[in-house]
């Protein structure tokens, strides 16, 4: 019996009221804590984690595996409303997502999101059904120089992305590698950069940092220019959102292309968060029109988003077929499925067929219940842009350190918090990129990890990079991003110069 | 009925102090792991255990603070000098830490309150590897000094100071790659990127199932239990002890330990003791151990304490000889 056959059986399991309602329940606790940043699908499913003891262990996935979508779609919500990312993979959505809210169409923005994050969870799990075996396999090439490739990648995709200077640049992802290294050294096993902090042993929590950057940041800024949100005045009509949905076809080459990132990103497993940054970075590398990014371009919505879902989903592979988590939330699953009796691993396939394809049917029914139960709360999210700022404004601070504090249940982290708010509000002012920053702390630890890995198997020799065809062609392509820009610029040279038609002008 | 509980008023005022602990408010389970790790595990399954026979009529709040290696939660836990509502749990980290590392809190300042079960360890190699005994592989080692590499979850914790051990003992010289966790090691020798790994058996169990990974042996004074086939027709008793196949440690093991603050009543720790006692002994905490491969052992008191010493003074050998130790 082939994969289908399987999955056949499995929704024949998962389609039960019973199940349904599971799913239901689990999407909306996972909106939820989406929604409310710092508390987050790890925090969340741990949460929910106990009450699962007791259940069947098909009821139990069900239920953690769609609270983990609900939170993925909530956590997009907060980036696109407020700049504040409820979900480390969902900074990325903030770079565009908040401008265009920010212009009057959050509906639009949230309708976009939605439902892209839609197709590339969608896009995950076809990949999932279609080629677990062959995907187990190629997983288990991935050592610390692939892993080392891969960052480099990432890093190289967003490099020249921002239209700062590259000084500032440079500054803010240097200040984001030294955010990442506070804390215990996994290769040495001592303590760096927390000046006998007890508190700063844990390291700096990259959503503490992104909540204060972005969260306080924006409000301060907010505050100066007049205590108001320029969104309020936009009319919110249910059928924008069917509008919106209509105008998806356009998108289709950057959704196929943030399919394939995220497919690659969740399987290999680099994470959700790294692949919505890199394929934002190359939706704008490879935008014939790069004015709009950063002020609301549609395209900077739809590829992380994209992305990050077909990541988020496609993280459960390697999670059910090697037992290694793709994803904080997929460990803490793993966790679940040895107290449910079950291990993780290769044979997990052959001997619980039921669970593993029950799972896969229910990634299927619990992906289309998440982006309906999200589309049609729609206008109901945007409308809280109309709310006063005098109100809302409160309420998101509450929520800010109510958010960073259940983080690592740290009073220290509320501080951090706000000194991060101050930092934020001064490189706005100075104009200084924060998403530099931000991506060094994501993959700037694992990075570090994975290079001194590295050096530590080939006793310190640069050459373990180019050492066989895989890790050469990861390697390749990023000295080919890193490039990009020289290279289009020395063919671009070659030709004569078009006429400026149609050029926007500069604002 | 008034005068009955005016009369159990009176006799717990008089009773005063010696009244035995009871929690009256919820009570906070500090893991010293992320979620998903080993400890968190532990932890949480003796929260499901307490829960389901109604060991304690106080909630409990699972809060994980596995930050720095769990010093976050060992330092956590030391600022709540005298509070009996913080339970932390680790392995023997709690000890550990202090030694290799600057943290801030000395082992002195948590109260030992149990041992739960003790955590096995192996030598794993890849399932296509050509060694199938542990003199072999050591063999090889010593032929090639460096060359082979063992992989282990963090830096101069349990895994490195077992290879620096075997390392010791045989003369060999290994390179030790450091991971994040110990399934990160056991997906790098299931894909062939090092040698061999020192993993716990629920770390590489998966693996094993489906042959990507094969065991040497065990640092066990005996064998296992006898069990289920896992792979090809062998199970974990078929594992031969590492003394017994010629690696002359016969005990390396990792208890997983329950932790008061320093300067709590004897009282709460008396409390604490039994009802992780009663934990021990339900079908649950024996299906959880057999199923990790864990040996369930109970210790407390003066056991705990005198295990506690030895292995403290096994590891800071180990420590000393290496130059990691932190004053």
């Amino acid at each position: 019996m082939g994969n289908f056959g399987y999955l056949m059986d499995g929704f024949a399991t998962v389609i039960t009221a019973h199940h349904l309602m599971i799913m239901m329940i689990g999407v909306m606790l996972g909106i939820l804590v989406g929604v409310l940043p710092g508390l987050g699908a790890p925090n969340g499913v741990s949460l929910l984690l106990p009450l699962t003891f007791t259940m069947d262990p098909i009821s139990a996935i069900i239920l953690l595996s769609c609270m983990y979508w609900g939170a993925l779609f909530g956590g997009s919500t907060t980036s696109i409303l407020f700049n504040i990312p409820g979900e480390p993979s969902s900074v990325a959505t903030t770079f565009d997502g908040y401008p265009m809210a920010k212009n009057g169409q959050a509906t639009r923005a949230l309708t976009l999101a939605f439902m892209s994050a839609g197709i590339g969870a969608l896009a995950g799990v076809v990949m999932i059904t279609l080629l677990s075996g062959w995907v187990a396999r190629f997983a288990l090439q991935f050592s610390s120089p692939e892993f080392f490739a891969v960052y480099f990648l990432a890093f190289a995709s967003f490099i020249g992305m921002s239209a700062n200077a590259p000084a500032k640049t440079l500054v803010t992802m240097m200040l984001g590698f030294a955010f990442a290294t506070v804390g215990m050294d996994t290769i040495s096993g001592g303590l760096r950069l927390t000046f006998g902090i007890p508190d700063l042993i844990k390291g700096i929590s990259f959503l503490v940092a992104v909540m204060g950057l972005f969260g306080i940041g924006e409000l301060l800024l907010t505050t100066e220019e007049g205590l108001r949100f320029n969104g309020i005045k936009a009319r919110v009509r249910p059928i924008d959102v069917l509008k919106t949905l209509k105008e998806m076809p356009r998108y289709g080459w950057s959704i196929l292309r943030s399919t394939l990132i995220g497919i690659w990103m969740g399987i290999t497993p680099a994470g959700p968060t790294a692949a919505s940054f890199m394929s934002y970075g190359l939706a704008r590398r490879f935008a014939k029109d790069k004015s709009q990014f950063g002020k609301g371009d549609p395209r900077g919505i739809v590829s992380p988003e994209t992305a990050d879902h077909s990541a988020g989903t496609s993280a459960l592979l390697p999670m059910l077929a090697l037992g290694v988590p793709g994803s904080a939330t997929a460990a803490v699953m793993m966790g679940g499925l040895m107290i449910w009796g079950l291990t993780p691993g290769p044979m997990l396939f052959i001997d619980r067929p039921d669970f593993v394809w029950g799972l896969i049917a229910s990634m299927y029914l619990g992906n289309v219940v998440a982006v309906l139960l999200v589309l049609t709360t729609v206008p109901l999210y945007a409308s809280i842009l109309r709310v006063p700022f005098s109100i809302v404004g409160p309420v998101i601070v509450a929520i800010i350190f109510s958010g960073a504090y259940q983080v690592a249940s740290s009073t220290f982290d509320m501080w951090l918090v706000l000194g991060f708010g101050i930092l934020g509000y001064l490189f706005k002012k100075l104009d200084y990129p924060i998403a530099p920053l931000v991506l060094a702390m994501v993959l700037g630890d694992k990075a570090e990890d994975a290079f001194r890995q590295s050096m530590l198997m080939s006793n310190g020799s640069l050459t373990i990079f180019w050492s066989n065809p895989l890790v050469s062609t990861i390697m390749a392509l990023g000295v080919l991003m890193l490039l990009w820009p020289l290279i289009a610029k020395a063919a671009g040279l070659r030709r004569p110069r078009r006429p400026a038609t149609g050029h926007p002008a500069k604002v | 009925m008034l005068k009955k509980i005016t009369l159990a008023l009176l006799a717990m005022t008089a009773a005063g102090p010696a009244l035995a602990f009871e929690p009256t408010r919820p009570v906070e389970f500090v893991v010293t792991s992320g979620p998903g790790g080993g400890t968190d595990n532990f932890a949480r399954t003796v929260q499901s255990i307490i829960a389901k026979h109604k060991l304690m009529d106080a909630p409990v709040v699972v809060t994980n603070k596995g930050g720095g290696s769990g010093a976050e939660g060992f330092v956590y836990a030391a600022g709540y000098k005298g509070d009996p509502y913080k339970l932390t749990f680790g392995t023997n980290n709690e000890y550990l830490l202090p030694s290799v590392a600057a943290v801030p809190y000395k082992p002195e300042d948590l109260t030992p309150v149990a041992t739960l079960a003790l955590d096995e360890f192996l030598i794993w190699v890849n399932g296509q590897s050509e060694f199938n005994d542990v003199k072999s592989f050591v063999e090889a080692a010593k032929a090639k000094p460096g060359a082979l590499q063992f992989g282990g979850s963090q830096s101069k914790d349990t895994d490195q100071i077992l290879v620096s051990t075997i390392a010791d003992v045989t003369g060999a010289q290994f390179r030790y790659i450091p991971f994040k966790s110990g399934g990160e090691a056991a997906v790098q020798l299931a894909g062939g990127h090092i040698d061999g790994n020192v993993n716990n058996p629920n770390e590489n169990r998966g693996q094993w199932q489906a042959g990507m990974v094969k065991p040497l042996c065990v640092f066990r004074p005996d064998r296992f239990p006898q069990s289920d086939p896992v792979h090809d027709g062998k199970g974990w008793h078929d594992i031969p002890t590492c003394a017994e196949a010629g690696l002359a440690i016969d005990n390396y093991r990792m208890p997983r330990t329950v932790w008061l603050p320093a300067g709590v009543d004897e009282d709460a720790v008396a409390f604490y003791r039994d009802v992780l006692k009663k934990v021990s002994e339900t079908p649950e905490w024996a299906d959880y151990a057999a199923k990790t491969s864990q040996t369930s052992q109970f210790m407390a008191g003066d056991d705990f304490v005198a295990y506690q010493a030895n292995d403290r003074e096994n590891v800071l050998k180990v420590l000393k000889r290496e130059g990691w130790l932190v004053e």
